[in-house]
């Protein structure tokens, strides 16, 4: 039977209170959301806090609205209602098409955004998808508000730029016009993390890219991303080669390591075909394409 | 150590917990309540799925101290005067074979239900993909879920039959 280390619980019923209790507490107090990476790290001891403040009851922070010419998401919103959401899947077709390959249906309903931005697992979906789109969080601390973009949020594998006595509040999209997005992930069964994952994003202007994004995970793309490949679509108008030229360049710029997932080669070959398949998927969609 | 108050199939219930125990071992342990399994322990099994609020979670995976307060239904609020149609679709349909998973499932299927009246199989199948069954295959599970549907679906349609015509009619 896993047990967590005993630790003591607390509720937070406000932002504020999550804060003040975090200062209470120190650096060996941990947010509780879903609890679905916490809790099972913490039932093998991968993880020991002393305290764990649950955000559950945040009602404010569980939200997904449009926020000016921002699509705005909360940090307690969960991973169900990220796949359901009418508004996010009016601007941009990659959040569902992720969200329906993460986990399984029981875990989406207790998984949040900002949990998963903050395990910052090298394999998380949504950290793909919010740096394809260029996002930007929204941090809280005692002292007030700041905001990093999601492509310099992670500071290594299982840590990001939240620091102690913070709160990830909310996460932060552009919205686009003319835009097309898809979400390409291979699991090996379902419910699994990813082998290789990749999103994108491209708008189109008549038949030029005016601009694109890419999110890659799972395969140690620096910042969930391939610079190169997006510098090389962008300007020039649409043309298979240069496609698969982009793909190959997210291919050779991972660096996936060898596990029971695979050999570094398949998953390279995973990373060309699926950013392939996502780019000309987005293209065909901010075409007006249905896919 | 600290005192939870949790509403368990429409009983109040309330214990003084460790702040670490986990809500599966509430319902088992604490209450007895053992139709809820708990199986792979990893939160990936589906066994241990009870509802939170109304909602399908897995239990192995929350806390006792998270329910605080919250209400939660396990299989044994399943049956009301007789079994829930879906508990009669797994009799019907030979839905089972150990057990083991068929809690979880039964959980699980009744919130699709009561989402989604008519599912298709692969509404089914994507509803139950976080529940794992090592025996049955799953063909008889989607076929025990249909028939609940297809029987709440006859008593719908009975009972509308017998309802006062409106004026629309
Ligand atoms: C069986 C299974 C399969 C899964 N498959 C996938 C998958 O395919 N793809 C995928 O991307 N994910 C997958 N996950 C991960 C799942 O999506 C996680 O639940 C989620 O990533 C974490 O969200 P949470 O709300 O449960 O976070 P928690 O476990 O509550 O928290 C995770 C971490 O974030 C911190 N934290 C939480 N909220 C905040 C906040 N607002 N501000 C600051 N810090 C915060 C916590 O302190 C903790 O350190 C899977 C999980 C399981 C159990
Ligand atoms: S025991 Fe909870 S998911 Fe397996
Ligand atoms: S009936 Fe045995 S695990 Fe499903």
């Amino acid at each position: 039977m896993q047990v967590p280390a005993p630790f003591t619980y607390e509720r937070a019923g406000s932002v504020d209170e999550a804060l003040s209790l975090l200062g209470r507490y120190g650096p060996e107090a941990r947010l509780v959301a879903g609890g679905h990476s916490l809790i099972p790290m913490m039932k093998l001891r991968l993880a020991r806090p002393e305290a764990l403040i649950d955000i559950n009851g945040l009602a404010e922070l569980d939200y997904i609205r449009v926020d000016g010419d921002h699509l705005a998401i909360g940090a307690l919103t969960r991973h169900a209602s990220v796949l359901d959401s009418p508004v996010l899947r009016e601007h941009y077709r990659i959040f569902a098409e992720a969200e329906r390959v993460i986990a399984d249906p029981l875990v989406r309903n207790r998984g949040t955004v900002g949990g998963s931005l903050c395990q910052a697992d090298p394999s998380e979906d949504l950290s793909a998808v919010f740096a394809a789109l260029r996002g930007e969080v929204v941090v809280r601390s005692a002292s007030g508000t700041r905001r990093v973009a999601l492509r310099e949020f992670h500071v290594g594998p299982y840590e990001t730029a939240v620091g102690d006595g913070e709160i990830l509040v909310e996460v932060r999209v552009p919205i686009r016009t003319s835009v097309g997005s898809a979400y390409e992930k291979v699991e090996r069964r379902a419910g699994d993390w990813s082998i290789a994952a990749v999103g994108a994003f491209v708008v189109l202007d008549g038949d030029v890219i005016s601009d694109v994004g890419i999110g890659i995970t799972a395969v140690g793309a620096e910042h969930f991303t391939c610079q190169a490949a997006e510098e090389l679509l962008l300007g020039s108008s649409v043309q298979d080669a240069l496609v698969e030229t982009a793909a190959a360049t997210c291919a050779a710029a991972c660096n996936p390591s060898v596990d029971q997932r695979g050999p570094e080669d398949y998953k390279r070959h995973l990373v060309s075909v699926l950013a392939s398949r996502a780019l000309h998927r987005s293209i065909s969609a901010a075409r007006g394409e249905v896919a | 150590m600290m005192k939870v108050q949790i509403e368990v199939n429409g009983k109040e219930t309330s214990a003084e917990v460790d702040d670490r125990l986990l809500l599966v071992h509430y319902l088992r342990n604490t209450l007895g309540l053992t139709g809820t399994h708990w199986g792979c322990d990893t939160s990936n099994c589906g066994a241990c799925a009870v509802w939170l609020d109304g909602i399908p979670v897995k239990s192995c995976t929350t806390l006792a101290a998270m329910a605080d307060g919250a209400s939660v239904r396990t299989v044994e609020g399943l049956e009301g005067d007789a079994l829930d149609p879906v508990q009669q679709g797994f009799i019907e349909e030979h839905g089972l074979q150990c057990g083991f998973c068929t809690p979880g499932m039964m959980m699980t299927a009744r919130a699709l239900l009561d989402q989604v009246p008519d599912p298709d199989e692969a509404t089914i199948r994507e509803a139950i993909s976080g529940n794992l069954c090592r025996c049955t295959g799953y063909e008889n599970i989607v076929r025990a879920i249909r028939w609940a549907a297809r029987h709440e679906a006859a008593a719908r349609e009975q009972q509308s039959a017998h309802e006062p015509q409106g004026a629309a009619l």
